[in-house]
This record gives C-alpha cells, sequence and structure tokens, in this order.
C-alpha cells in the first residue's frame, strides 16, 4: 500500500532563525588539508542578487564512498572522520555561499559507468516553493566529465556548461547558480 | 495508516543485506519513487515571489544514483534535552496556548525512518518571527524564540512542545494573511527525501485566502499538511494535543512505474 506523500512548502523568508548551522558550510574544518572551497552567488529572473536562500550540499568521500547503508561497498577504510558529506549556507546580503570541503572521488555508476566528482546541490529560498537541485562538477576533470552519465545526457554546451565550477585564483572554485532567465542552471528532477 | 504495526525501519532489509553480502562487484540500489501532481509547482501566480525564482527550462530527469539513495545521517550528539521543548528554552514561560504536537516519520510504504533530524521554526503566539527582518508590529515575546529540532526514535516518533503560533500579515496581495503553521525540515535517510514543509492547523478559516497552501495540486496531498487535534494526547489542566505525521519518498521503484501509467 502506498500513502500519499508529504508535500513541499517554501523554505520562507525567516528559516535563518533555526536552519543555519555555525558548522554548516564546513564539511571539513577549515584549514584541513586538501579542502577546496565552493563559493557562489545565487541569482533570480532578474540578474538580482537572491539575500535570502540557502545552499545544501551532499556529495561522496575524496574514494567515491559514502558512509551510509546504501552504499553497498561500504565506507571508505580511511575513515574521514572529520567529514560529514553535508554542507549547509545560507546566502548572505550579496546573494553569497561558502562551502569547504574536500573533493569527492568518481563513483561507479549501476549500469557500469563512471560518474565524474560532483557534489548534489539544493537550492532553497522563499518565492521556491520545493527545493530545486543541481550538480557541481570540477572543472580540472575533463576526462571524468566527458564519460559522466549526466553530463553527456545535456547536449546542448552552454547548458551543460552551467554544471561546471570555475577555478578561481586560490584554489577556489565558483559555482553561481541562476534560478532563471540568461545563462539559467540546470536543474534536475530527482 | 496503520499506526501501531512493528515494521522492519526502512534501512533494513532482506535486501540490503543480501547486496552487502554479495561484495562490490554488484552495485545494487534502492530507487525511490517520484510521485506526481503532489509537490507544489515551481511557478505558482498565486504566490508573487515565485515569479523571478523558478527555472523555465524543464527539469532533467536524473536517475538515482549513489548520491541521491544516500544522505546525511547525523548522530543525536547535536540535541539537547530543551531542544524539543519550546517552552523550556528561557526562564520564564511563554504566552500563549500550550500544545504537545506528536508523530511519527514514514516512508510511503509505511515503514517508519528512525534516527532522522527534524527542525522546526515558527511565530510566537501574537504571530511574529523573532528574525531581523519581520515588522510585523506585534510583540514579541522575551521568552518564545520559536525554534526546535529532534531526532525520530526508532519507531520514527517525534515529540515537541510549543505554544500555539499566530496568523500573520504579508505582502503577498491586499490583506494576505497567513494561516497559523509551523515549519519543518527533514533529511529522512536519503537524498531523494529531503523536505521543507509547513504544518497547519485543523479548520483554519484562512485556508481558502492562502496561496501557499493551496499550491498544494492535489487535495489529499494538502490534507495531508494540517495536523489532528488528538484528545488522547490532550493532558489534563496543562496542553492540547495535536498529531502530525509526516511521509517521505518510499523505495519501491514499481509505485514509480505505476504511478506514471495512471497519468
Amino acid at each position: 500500500m502506498t500513502e500519499v506523500i508529504t508535500p513541499s512548502q517554501t523554505v520562507g523568508p525567516f528559516f535563518a532563525m533555526r536552519l543555519p548551522w555555525p558548522d554548516g558550510p564546513f564539511v571539513v574544518p577549515e584549514g584541513t588539508p586538501g579542502a577546496v572551497t565552493v563559493v557562489g552567488r545565487l541569482l533570480d529572473g532578474a540578474g538580482n542578487v537572491i539575500p535570502d536562500g540557502m545552499i545544501e550540499t551532499w556529495q561522496a568521500d575524496p574514494e567515491g564512498r559514502f558512509a551510509h547503508p546504501h552504499d553497498p561497498r561500504g565506507p571508505s577504510a580511511a575513515g574521514y572522520r572529520s567529514f560529514r558529506g553535508f554542507g549547509r549556507c545560507p546566502t548572505d546580503p550579496d546573494g553569497s555561499y561558502r562551502i569547504v570541503t574536500l573533493k569527492p572521488g568518481p563513483l561507479p555508476s549501476p549500469d557500469g559507468g563512471t560518474e565524474a566528482p560532483h557534489l548534489d546541490v539544493s537550492v532553497f529560498a522563499r518565492g521556491l516553493l520545493h527545493r530545486v537541485v543541481t550538480r557541481m562538477y570540477f572543472p580540472d576533470e575533463a576526462e571524468a566529465n566527458a564519460a559522466d552519465p549526466v553530463l553527456s545526457s545535456i547536449t546542448e554546451r552552454a547548458r551543460r556548461d552551467t554544471l561546471l565550477a570555475v577555478a578561481e585564483p586560490g584554489g577556489v572554485l565558483r559555482f553561481d547558480i541562476r534560478l532563471q532567465g540568461d545563462g539559467e542552471t540546470v536543474f534536475f528532477d530527482v | 495508516m496503520t499506526a501501531d504495526v512493528p515494521v522492519a525501519p526502512a534501512d533494513v532489509t532482506a535486501t540490503d543485506q543480501a547486496v552487502n553480502a554479495s561484495g562490490p562487484a554488484k552495485l545494487a540500489l534502492p530507487s525511490y519513487g517520484r510521485p506526481r501532481g503532489v509537490h507544489p509547482p515551481l511557478d505558482f501566480e498565486g504566490y508573487r515571489s515565485t515569479a523571478l525564482r523558478h527555472p523555465r527550462q524543464p527539469l532533467v530527469l536524473l536517475p538515482q544514483r549513489l548520491t541521491e539513495v544516500t544522505g546525511p545521517l547525523l548522530g543525536n550528539d547535536i540535541i539537547t534535552p530543551t531542544d524539543s521543548d519550546l517552552t523550556m528554552q528561557h526562564a520564564g514561560e511563554p504566552q500563549g496556548q500550550r500544545i504537545i504536537l506528536e508523530g511519527r516519520v514514514l516512508d510511503s510504504d509505511g515503514r517508519p525512518i528512525p534516527d532522522t533530524l527534524i527542525e522546526i521554526w515558527q511565530t510566537n503566539a501574537a504571530g511574529r518571527y523573532r528574525h531581523a527582518r519581520e515588522h510585523h508590529p506585534a510583540p514579541l515575546d522575551p521568552n518564545f524564540t520559536g525554534i526546535g529540532r529532534c531526532m525520530t526514535d526508532a519507531g520514527g516518533k517525534y515529540r515537541f512542545i510549543t505554544i500555539q503560533p499566530g496568523a500573520y500579515p504579508w505582502g503577498n496581495h491586499h490583506n494576505a494573511w497567513r494561516p497559523a503553521h509551523i515549519h519543518f525540515s527533514l533529511f529522512g535517510r536519503a537524498f531523494t527525501q529531503r523536505l521543507v514543509t509547513q504544518m497547519y492547523f485543523p479548520g483554519d478559516p484562512l485556508f481558502a485566502y492562502d496561496p501557499i497552501f493551496n499550491s498544494v495540486p492535489d487535495e489529499r496531498a494538502r490534507q495531508r499538511l494540517v495536523a489532528q487535534f488528538d484528545m488522547d494526547l490532550t493532558q489534563p489542566e496543562w496542553a492540547l494535543g495535536y498529531r502530525w505525521d509526516i511521509v517521505l519518498r518510499g523505495r519501491d521503484a514499481t509505485v514509480f512505474e505505476s504511478e506514471v501509467d495512471d497519468k
């Protein structure tokens, strides 16, 4: 028997009372060896920044594994004790967010292929009645990205490129998210 | 829903155990259903803020792989005892009607979802949020912040003690008022199950006028957002009881196929 699921409602303008965590942006603690910083801005259909949104990220560890019962391979031997896999950051008055994490490894796909390293990204905001979901891929993985089943399913180059972070000086990755209009980010039905 | 029949927790099934035993050679993953017509559309004319914030391109179907069928499993160590009692977070008691809010988190196959974080936020009894950008001229309550969290237990059960939130005005249209509600954020056990929603109180006269409540296209799904008054949960001389179960996406791949066929 299947029950009707509970529908989504907007996160509204006041989620900042509860949802931001002091350590939310830190998938690993700042200064962790090998950490990468992802920054970006959340933009609306008029090109204006969205100062009341929230970004969440979920990803594999550097070996492409998850400490979760649904990963049949089990957790990495290394353990990555300080690595949570999950990041959460509200956007600030400039519409900006920042996540500190470790680069995930490539992942095996059930069809026998390999997924390139990526983050699953959820966006919440006033005016979004349901979260929107996208993926962030890494700019230094040209070969893996070309073979990735999700990226290669998006045939239009300009659209596909909205899923690629851009390397900035200092080892920072920029991943802007445009909810609507020119350069609209590809969003997924998961 | 059969409330008290014990069912195996959603993470522990014979399928999982068989997969684990088969080793890394085979990658068999669960699949979560994609119910149609339950969630609100991203573009909804009655809610003005959706106008510039909804994607115009169609969503791209993402087959569920490892990243989607896993999710953060947060430990109990992030919870403190007063997190789930919003009336005990200050020196004095807050103003308003004390309520007990209890329910279970289940998947659509009725399996309880244990050990999952629930985060809530709400107005005080006067309909005012404790937030810098809130301008409703109603009083703040020095004894009420309006935030809580708890983990579901092994049976998927949660329980909060709080006060009845108030309705409040907003700028969406002339004389717009939100029905009293409590915001809920849930993780479930997988990225696919992540849910942010709002819980409403039964019989609210503002339902008919609220575009956010009415953005849910399906009547049965809309009623999922409304808690039930529960006299058994009500405590004499102390607090009213409300019961609200939250149903997250289930793991049966055949559900997806049959629901698509129905359309």
